[in-house]
């Protein structure tokens, strides 16, 4: 992502002397020792990588990276963050929010961060769930999810997290869940894309929404109900027994069966990341009837917003000089004689 | 509205002696160009050498139906060759452009002035959208002032016939034609007028020549007219003025400027995070054309973002500066707050508009100030600084970056849409007449035992500013409150008792870093202190010196660090006998008075969307005299709208 001076750290680095206030088995934890995995392999300097927050649980994230972190206000870490990059480019910076602060109160910034590009990571944890608050059911609650402010159940349809990044024009789109080995290989593809990189990760919430995603998270539930994406792969799940096929009549997806591995006959779609119109898709793509699309779901780079702003910046300075003087006495002037 | 103004003040322009000053008030519909027109004429004012001050009085609407009451756009100019620091009270000449700029202009007109109307104009239809039921250029209702009426419009159409210009853009020429008959009247060059033409249709070179033809008719009309009457030319002596370098300035061009100098001084780069909004939009358009001066603008996608991503700015080691008008200010208080807890600079300017909610979005207000103040959750303290005047708001916007960057704090900055749009003639300062304040990052840790202590604060109770990036000094920042030295999240009942009271020293210790309060105008000690702040600056200089003038012991103070107050300002207070405070609102800094030092501030409110008349004020202060031997003062008369009501009292 940046041209930084590649550093060598270890996981033990980019710990901090903070005390973890999680709840036990909350799925942070693991969300975030998979990060601090990660910075170490992508070379990360802890003095170079800011991690900007807003408030939720997932908010509390930069208290525990031994890294540069602002915990700010609720919903408005995008806001921030774009202040920062405008102001120091050279910055890598990771956004931290969650269902309720980058979905509800924050809805507004996380789609003006990704329209503009801003090269940044996106994590947000999706618990489908506010935790902090203790309980109540989020922008992204199921239909009928029970909770102190909805005790017969909510009646709202939830917000897609990936669907309304892409809609804002997102440029990389990704999906992983807190456990889930593969969540740093995602984070580094998140990481390597130049330009605002939206990472869906669902957590789990185990206080107010416990197992949640067992759906398709849990061990017997994982194999097929995941359909994991690669750039250049057919989009098999099932131990290869099924793949995503697209259905010529209705141009929709549809799951197909593949036997004996022969998924070319059944007519199973080769991931493509630069393919918009099939994200769209994917993202879409209901839970139940379809697998849970995880990992790089699209990623196709385009100019980012500081390297525009900056760039103008410049262009407007070329050539001239900084004069106060002159700056003051610019427009008619006259002069009042002794 | 002028009612009360003593007899010399009131009366009209006398034809024979030039007059010391000067109101013209230029109304139009909102399409006529009377902002231009009025700009203009301040341009040749200025050149002419007289002092003057404007106040541009335009609709909400962008496009309000042509022809209706609402529609009025109005410019208005003092000018003389005395001091002048308001925009004047009634108007010795009104220039009305159609029935609806009459109507809604010419009761402000001074008896017996001259009302210039564009005969072209007062059409059965129009008088209609203007609600008048009969002429009033023919049924003699404009008898008390002196009318001069003739068909600017038919007039405009023949200067510019040469042009081949259709009908409506014909038309469009009635203001240069109106500026070139104002020009005469005042005596005034032409050419710069010209010049200006010229090169703003650089690319329509007949509409240029069309609008000086008109211009010049104009001229040429009061030249060689055969009026009887009232049209008289007047030639008014240059002011005395300090030698130098002069141009004039608005307010929202002086902010702009003094936030650009401010930066510098500091040895900075700026990022200005703003969200349009009336009448704050003007400085994000400023800023926005100084990028070499190390800024960068950012047109968030509300007020909140734009606050927010200032305070990005000045965590990653820019100043960062946001601004807006009350109701945005209102959904930036929470991250005001995250400065105020992160203690980092930060600069936000109020241009305040009427209220509460979008109230009157282009009028004039003093009401934010309490929002100012007190304004946010918590406590919350930040020092809030008012200029006065067009030229005062870019010493005020300098010294806000300054106590920004030396104390680590959000900064708030008042001016209002009277200030913003104001014009006034302002001498040029030279930038190295300025002390800098350059900004001091921390680079190395600066605890024992090889420690980082974010939160460690000087003798002044300011913690270091460290930028991301640097090496070895990761920390992390945010809301909650923080243990004292380390800045770690710490809960403990003693620890927000400490930074509570270390955040309110800090900004208490902003009075010992501000000049001492002086008083403009009048003695230290006296019978009457008329204090002011903001921009009601002219209307009480002006009306002190009245006041001063026929004998009365007044004195005029004008404070400009209203939060933290200067320190000696509470025994300067107490050194007079009684003390009146005027405002654009209902008495929120006689409240901060009273609060702060116990003294008996007595207010004196106005909040119709203009600024004060001088005459108002003049009045209170003359109530104050009335009747007393030898001016001794007597009571002020309590606004009984501020005393605890009777029935409070009894519960
Ligand atoms: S409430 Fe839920 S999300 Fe929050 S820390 Fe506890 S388990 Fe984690």
């Amino acid at each position: 992502m940046n041209e930084m001076t590649t550093i060598t750290t270890t996981l033990k680095d980019w710990e901090t002397d903070q005390e973890v206030r999680w709840c036990p088995g909350c799925g942070d934890y693991a969300i975030l020792k998979a990060v601090q995995r990660t910075l170490p392999e992508i070379g990360a300097d802890p003095a170079n990588t800011v991690f900007v927050s807003g408030i939720g649980c997932s908010s509390r994230f930069p208290y525990y990276v031994e890294s540069y972190g602002f915990h700010t206000i609720h919903g408005r870490a995008p806001a921030f963050a774009t202040g920062i990059k405008l102001s120091n480019p050279e910055l890598d910076v990771w956004l931290i929010t969650g269902d309720g602060d980058g979905m509800s109160i924050g809805g507004n910034h996380t789609m003006h961060v990704i329209r503009r590009n801003l090269n940044c990571q996106i994590m947000l944890f999706n618990n489908e769930i506010y935790g902090l608050t203790k309980g109540q059911y989020s922008p992204t609650s199921r239909v009928g999810t029970s909770s102190p402010s909805t005790p017969m159940g909510s009646v709202d349809r939830p917000a897609l997290p990936c669907a309304f990044a892409l809609g804002s024009g997102a440029r990389f789109i990704a999906r992983a869940y807190d456990v889930s080995k593969d969540l740093s290989g995602v984070l580094k593809a998140a990481h390597a894309h130049k330009g605002a990189a939206f990472i869906e990760i669902f957590q789990n919430c185990i206080v107010y929404n416990k197992d949640r995603f067992d759906d398709f998270t849990a061990k017997a539930n994982a194999a097929g109900n995941q359909l994991w994406l690669t750039n250049g792969e057919p989009m098999l799940f099932n131990k290869g027994t099924q793949g995503i096929a697209l259905d010529q009549e209705s141009l929709t997806l549809k799951v197909v069966d593949v036997i004996d591995g022969d998924w070319q006959s059944a007519g199973v779609i080769v991931h493509d990341v630069t393919n918009r119109s099939v994200a769209h898709m994917l993202v879409e793509m209901p839970f139940g009837p379809f697998p849970m699309a995880l990992g790089v779901i699209y990623d196709d780079p385009r100019p980012t917003y500081e390297e525009s702003v900056l760039g103008q910046d410049a262009k407007a300075r070329e050539g001239k000089v900084a004069d106060l003087g002159k700056l003051l006495a610019k427009g008619q002037t006259w002069t009042v004689g002794e | 509205m002028a009612s009360s103004v003593a007899a010399a003040d009131t009366a009209p322009i006398t034809h024979t002696d030039a007059p010391e000053a000067v109101v013209v008030r230029f109304a139009g519909d909102s399409g006529d160009g009377m902002q231009l027109t009025g700009g203009q004429f301040t341009l040749s004012t200025a050149l002419a050498g007289n002092d003057l001050a404007t106040f541009p009085d335009f609709p909400a609407e962008i496009r309000a139906p042509q022809g209706t009451l609402f529609g009025v756009s109005a410019f208005q100019i003092n000018f003389g060759s005395t001091d002048i620091s308001t925009a004047g009270d009634a108007p010795d000449v009104l220039v009305a452009m159609n029935p609806a700029a009459l109507k809604t202009n010419v009761e402000a007109l001074k008896p017996g002035g001259l009302i210039i109307a564009d005969t072209g104009e007062f059409t059965k239809r129009n008088l209609e959208k203007a609600k008048y039921d009969s002429n009033p250029i023919e049924d003699g209702s404009l008898s008390k002032w002196d009318l001069l009426a003739f068909d600017i419009s038919a007039l405009t159409i023949e200067a510019v016939k040469p042009f081949g210009l259709g009908n409506k853009e014909a038309l469009r020429c009635k203001n240069m034609w109106t500026l070139g008959l104002a020009l005469w009247m005042f005596d005034r060059d032409r050419q710069p007028i010209v010049d200006w033409l010229n090169s703003k249709f650089a690319k329509k070179p007949e509409i240029a020549e069309a609008n000086i033809a008109a211009l010049n008719a104009g001229h040429a009309y009061g030249e060689t007219a055969e009026i009887a009457g009232p049209l008289r030319k007047l030639h008014l002596d240059p002011v005395q003025q300090t030698p130098g370098l002069y141009r004039t300035i608005t307010g929202a061009e002086a902010v702009s400027l003094g936030l650009v100098a401010g930066a510098q001084l500091a040895g900075l780069q700026m990022f200005f995070g703003g969200y349009p909004i009336t009448p704050a939009s003007a400085i994000l358009h400023n800023l926005t054309k100084m990028k070499e001066f190390g800024v960068t603008t950012f047109q968030a996608e509300d007020e909140i973002a734009a606050i927010c991503s200032a305070i990005g700015a000045s965590y990653a080691g820019h100043l960062g500066v946001t601004s807006s008008s009350g109701p945005g200010i209102a959904l930036k208080g929470e991250a005001m707050g995250l400065a105020v807890m992160t203690e980092l600079p930060l600069v936000i300017v109020n241009s305040q508009r009427g209220g509460p909610s979008t109230g009157l979005p282009t009028k004039t207000e003093q009401s934010d100030l309490y929002q100012a103040i007190y304004g946010r959750n918590g406590d919350t303290p930040l020092p809030v600084i008012a200029a006065r005047s067009p030229s005062d708001a870019f010493e005020c916007a300098i010294e806000a970056c300054r106590i920004a960057v030396q104390f680590m704090t959000p900064v708030m900055l008042l001016t209002d849409g009277y200030i913003g749009n104001a014009a006034e003639p302002w001498k040029v300062p030279d930038p190295n007449d300025y002390d800098p304040f350059p900004a001091k990052f921390l680079t190395e840790k600066n605890g024992p035992d090889d420690t980082l202590l974010p939160y460690k604060r000087d003798g002044h109770g300011v913690r270091p500013w460290i930028k991301p990036g640097t090496p070895g000094l990761m920390h992390r920042i945010g809301g909650i409150e923080k243990a004292i030295d380390t800045g770690n999240l710490d809960y403990a009942p003693t620890t927000h008792q400490a930074q509570t009271d270390a955040r309110k020293a800090k900004v208490d210790g902003v009075a010992n870093a501000v000049p001492l309060q002086d008083v403009s105008l009048g003695n230290t000690s006296g019978k009457l202190a008329v204090v002011g702040w903001g921009s009601t600056f002219g209307p009480i200089h002006q009306a002190v010196r009245r006041a001063r003038a026929k004998g009365m012991d007044v004195s005029h103070i004008h404070v400009r660090h209203v939060w933290p107050l200067p320190r000696n300002l509470g025994d300067l207070l107490r050194s007079y006998k009684k003390i009146l405070v005027p405002e654009m609102n209902t008495g929120q800094f006689k409240t901060v008075l009273r609060d702060q030092f116990l003294v008996d501030a007595q207010p004196l409110n106005k909040v119709s969307g203009q600024p004060f008349a001088i005459a108002e004020i003049e009045a209170a202060i003359a109530a104050f005299f009335d009747n007393i031997p030898d001016n001794e003062g007597g009571e002020v008369e309590p606004n009984r709208s501020q005393l605890p009501s009777v029935k409070a009292e009894n519960q």
